[in-house]
């Protein structure tokens, strides 16, 4: 009877080859950055727009103005040249209807705070195009300092959600303000900046 | 009669002559819609989501539109346009995005993940066949070797049964 017993068959089992431990992890390594690329993302679009209290130090621009304007005699903008002061920070676009509605009393409140000089607003239009900004411009008689948000980076950096957008900057850069959507009224926007003095 | 059939021709060849250059002038500078639609189908909306330019009825994109038209009527090449459009609105806008930098991950790693699973994929398969020759050798040799270990357990059981009721007689 014993002699029919098969010996153990387990030794004869062919050795497994594994995966090379450096396909391991760089396979590993691949999917881990990817998850975390996602993450980022993810994070970054629940973060929404910033709020009041960021800081702008970490996200500094300049902005080209449109032919016609200027801020200081430069045709350009930087936003660490307006420390000191409270910056009204406005994204608009031309093919924006609630833009247009509050375009007047932007360039009211601008007219008002000008002669100061302690309160700078700044226009930055968002993906437009050039005649059609010029053409909105004049038509609004805006007169502050505006200029295209060119490769989108402005808003970008401010992670807008659509516009009109508003950003009121305390002296120090910091935002304290958000409006999203457009002011109803000249006092409204006057009301902000006076509490932010 | 006469002199009025060669006033008619007169003024018929005037005209003839007066449109020509006209004609001329607006068939030297005529961009097509199919021009346009050219290039708008290379760039996507940059405020709507993904949505080609070509198809995006809102009133940004027909400016946009209307902005490669005019750029066309100014000499401007396809690439001078497309890459008007990235100063101005970001990489976003091309419907590929160009090959640098972060962007050379749409290129590369959709291709290695592909790799990975077919590797994945060939090694499974071939693992999963070698176990089954294993297996299918494994029955050949017990079935040579140990030829009741084939019966099933049932009837395993009841001859086991049997068995040790046999031996209790015996004793």
């Amino acid at each position: 009877m014993t002699e029919n017993i098969p010996e153990n068959t387990s030794s004869e089992t062919p050795p497994k080859k594994g995966m090379p431990l450096w396909a391991q992890i760089t396979g590993w390594g691949v999917m881990i950055a990817l998850l975390l690329i996602v993450f980022v993302g993810l994070q970054r679009a629940r973060e929404g727009n910033v709020q009041a209290g960021a800081e702008t130090a970490s996200f500094d621009f300049t902005l080209p103005l449109f032919e016609g304007y200027e801020y200081e005699g430069k045709d350009e903008v930087s936003l660490t040249d307006l420390r000191g002061k409270i910056v009204v920070l406005n994204f608009w676009a031309t093919w924006c209807v609630p833009c247009q509605q509050e375009a007047d009393e932007m360039e009211e409140a601008w007219q008002h705070y000008q002669p100061d000089g302690d309160v700078v607003f700044i226009g930055v239009d968002y993906v437009d195009t050039e005649p059609e900004a010029l053409a909105y411009l004049e038509e609004y008689g805006i007169t502050y300092p505006n200029g295209p948000d060119m490769g989108t980076e402005i808003s970008q950096a401010f992670r807008i959600q659509g516009v009109p957008e508003t950003y009121f900057l305390d002296r120090d850069g910091v935002v304290q303000y958000v409006q999203k959507g457009p002011f109803a009224t000249t006092q409204q926007i006057i009301g902000i900046v006076e509490s932010l003095k | 009669m006469k002199k009025l059939n060669i006033l008619i021709l007169l003024i018929i060849l005037t005209s003839l002559l007066a449109a020509l250059p006209v004609s001329a002038q607006e068939g030297d500078n005529e961009v097509t819609d199919d021009e346009v639609n050219a290039i708008a189908r290379e760039l996507f909306c940059p405020v709507c989501e993904n949505t080609p330019l070509d198809v995006c009825e809102t009133q940004a994109c027909k400016q946009w539109r209307e902005l490669i038209r005019t750029k066309l009527e100014e000499g401007w090449t396809e690439e001078e346009i497309k890459q008007y459009f990235v100063d101005n609105y970001g990489a976003r806008v091309l419907s590929e995005p160009p090959k640098k930098g972060f962007n050379l991950l749409v290129y590369f790693v959709p291709p290695i993940i592909i790799l990975i699973g077919v590797v994945i994929l060939f090694r499974a398969f071939k693992e999963w066949q070698g176990d089954n020759d294993y297996e299918d050798e494994d029955i050949e040799t017990l079935e040579a070797t140990e030829p009741e270990t084939s019966e099933n357990d049932s009837d395993a059981n009841d001859y086991m049964a049997q068995f040790e009721e046999e031996l209790k007689k015996t004793k």
